[in-house]
């Protein structure tokens, strides 16, 4: 995909790091990228791929072993100064002073920008108003996060970047989270995110990198991702009794793959679940069987992620 | 763009904010006010009390023999005695185990009551007794002799307190340079703040100077303090110039300040901070003649212990404070604290990371 540079936000060349060490650890490995202004874009990988290595290269606070960054069109050893005015940050953990209220806060890092926006606006745009003059240390953990989202957006970047914004927080803050990211990117903003949550992914990003190993090993859209790599949806059927021999089904039904696995059990897989759904319960009756359960899984970033790489998000990635 | 702008005054500039914030973190917590402005305080009350110069004590004459002569001899107007009777043979058991100092006794001599002195050679205080009170009498007899003036020694800059403070405002510069800026950098570093204020626009130069001025206005609450405090209890003066008395705090802040600068350049743990910071701090809490004098260390480590920081600040602090000495006398001290400035925070400024 070519995007015109004029309009990339972020356009990265063959980016690698490596730390020195006894061996020394390859934590990104040639990365390369283009991202459009506008956009929320996602970086979606297991624990230690080298998601928040990528991130902090672009936010030049890594310099990188080799390649090259353009963040809105400049670099960070030239407009170093220039670009910090223009980015907001929120890193994975930043322990802000339990000491200092919210108010306080907001207004110290409202200082460090040129033109920065009215601390108080910020507060009810990520609606703690009414903890405006609350201590950080007495703040639940979706607070807090809203309060580093909060010091993000104070200096009014056109770029934020977001590194696993939503990890250990409950399902309703991880929510209002995700409607203040997407509150930024409906007044242009640009986004670049990190997640290991693929509904996170799907939910806020127009486009995903999925990172392994220090490498992208795939691009797209979310739902381009998951045609291409998620494999087809699969229909999983129960019957009451020990089910009749499976060739029963396949004249009827698009379906790509059958098998057996139990007595009673079948999964099929099918690309059009609207079509074969009817023709299984349609032949299921003409059989003469009945039907216990039915269910249907539709492929998601996760089976993308199996696909590509045969292990789990979530799972920790062995080796260095 | 934005209707409602916020920057209108200095005040809500970089500098002020990282001031202002530091300065309401600290009043906020309770158990740090209580060791920079309280324990120091009470390191120099009970010092200050324990070591308190007392006047000389009293010498004890046991008095033996004739009452009525006793009265003649007009003891009562006697200072600096404390008199008891006793038989002979308990008196002079008193001063044989040396709970009396001398015995004076009026004896029967040619119809006439004459003193005479039981001392005890091997005792000074003894010696005096009898010194003291031959004058006494010499003086009874002769009306026309007159006691020869005495001037007692101003003592003020000689106590033992007037020692002790300089060097209790030494080390509390020392441990206000280590602990607060080098500790509270650490603490940055450690908890990503340091990390998250690198990915604004702000200057290390504003962050660095704005934790060292929140440090200088933590202190010179110390110093006002302590000195005000050891004033009024004790009557501690300074001497010399309350300029040169400044420019001694601010160059030996400053000095320590840039230590603790560069023993924070890289620590990322707490625990080795804490190392680093005793290692530093303790041979000069021991060497830097805090409670004693240094010179009571051997001769040959008088060199090393000269050109340690926190001697030069307590040596020159007392010199303008107890001596009155002006800062043109104390050249080598300035620059003993003026190099480890310099080096230590180039050092500092070359070593420092933010991660």
């Amino acid at each position: 995909m070519y995007i015109n540079p004029m309009n990339a936000a972020i356009e990265c060349n063959n980016l690698t790091k490596t730390y020195p060490g006894k061996p020394p650890v390859e934590a990104v490995k040639g990365i390369s990228l283009q991202i459009r202004r506008g956009e929320c874009f996602g970086i979606l990988g297991p624990n230690g791929a080298g998601k928040t290595t990528t991130l902090e290269l672009m936010e030049g606070l890594l310099i990188p072993t080799s390649g090259s960054v353009k963040v809105l069109g400049k670099t960070w050893q030239k407009d170093g100064g220039w670009l910090r005015e223009k980015t907001g940050i929120s890193l994975q953990e930043t322990k802000l002073s339990e000491e200092l209220t919210v108010l306080e806060t907001i207004r110290l890092f409202a200082s460090f920008y040129e033109d920065s926006a009215h601390p108080q606006d910020i507060i009810s745009q990520v609606s703690l108003e009414s903890k405006s003059s609350s201590l950080i240390g007495k703040l639940s953990g979706g607070q807090k996060q809203r309060v580093a989202l909060a010091c993000a957006l104070v200096g009014k970047p056109e770029l934020l970047f977001l590194d696993e914004p939503t990890t250990g927080l409950d399902p309703q803050s991880r929510r209002q989270v995700w409607e203040m990211i997407q509150k930024f990117q409906a007044g242009g903003g640009t986004i670049l995110i990190t997640t290991h949550y693929m509904d996170e992914a799907e939910k806020l990003c127009g486009e995903l990198a999925i990172v392994d190993q220090g490498k992208i090993i795939a691009q797209g859209s979310p739902g381009h991702l998951i045609k291409e790599f998620g494999g087809q949806t699969r229909i999983e059927v129960d019957f009451l009794e020990p089910g009749p021999d499976p060739d029963w089904i396949l004249p009827h039904a698009e379906i790509s793959q059958l098998c057996e696995v139990g007595p009673n059990r079948f999964l099929l897989q099918t690309s059009s679940l609207i079509d074969s759904l009817p023709k299984v319960l349609a032949a299921a009756t003409s059989a003469g069987q009945s039907i216990q359960t039915i269910r249907t899984h539709q492929p998601t970033l996760e089976d993308v992620f199996v696909g590509l790489t045969g292990r789990h998000l979530r799972d920790e990635v062995a080796g260095p | 763009m934005n209707p409602n702008p916020w920057k209108k005054s200095w005040t809500s500039g970089p500098l002020a904010q990282l001031v202002y914030t530091r300065l309401i973190e600290f009043t906020r917590e309770p158990q740090a006010v209580f060791w920079v402005y309280f324990f120091p305080l009470l390191m120099a009350f009970s010092l200050g009390i324990a070591f308190r110069e007392k006047p000389a004590e009293n010498l004890k004459i046991c008095l033996v023999g004739n009452s009525l002569s006793h009265a003649k001899w007009n003891l009562d107007n006697a200072s600096g005695f404390v008199f008891s009777n006793e038989s002979r043979e308990v008196a002079l058991g008193l001063l044989r185990r040396g709970r009396v100092d001398a015995v004076l006794e009026s004896r029967l001599e040619n119809g006439e009551n004459q003193p005479l002195f039981h001392t005890d050679p091997t005792r000074s205080e003894s010696a005096l007794a009898k010194a003291r009170l031959e004058t006494h009498l010499a003086y009874l007899n002769q009306p026309t002799l007159k006691p020869i003036p005495e001037l007692f020694l101003d003592l003020g800059g000689l106590r033992y307190i007037d020692f002790l403070i300089p060097g209790l405002l030494g080390i509390n510069l020392m441990g206000g340079g280590l602990w607060g800026v080098g500790y509270a950098l650490v603490d940055l570093r450690v908890r990503k703040l340091l990390k998250r204020f690198a990915a604004t626009p702000m200057l290390v130069r504003d962050l660095l100077l704005g934790i060292a001025i929140s440090r200088f206005i933590f202190t010179a609450g110390q110093v006002v303090i302590l000195l005000g405090t050891s004033w009024l209890v004790f009557g501690v003066q300074i001497r010399g110039s309350f300029f040169d008395f400044c420019v001694l705090v601010i160059l030996g802040g400053f000095c320590f300040l840039s230590i603790g600068l560069l023993v924070a350049s890289r620590a990322t743990k707490y625990e080795s901070v804490n190392g680093i910071m005793n290692l530093v701090m303790l041979p000069m809490y021991v060497f830097s003649g805090v409670f004693f004098s240094a010179e009571r260390f051997p001769e040959m480590l008088a060199p090393i212990i000269r050109i340690l920081p926190l001697t030069a600040l307590n040596d020159s602090l007392r010199a303008v404070m107890n001596e009155g000495r002006s800062l043109s006398l104390l050249g080598f001290e300035i620059m003993v604290m003026g190099l480890w400035t310099a080096v230590t925070m180039g050092l500092a400024l070359r070593l420092f990371r933010w991660r």
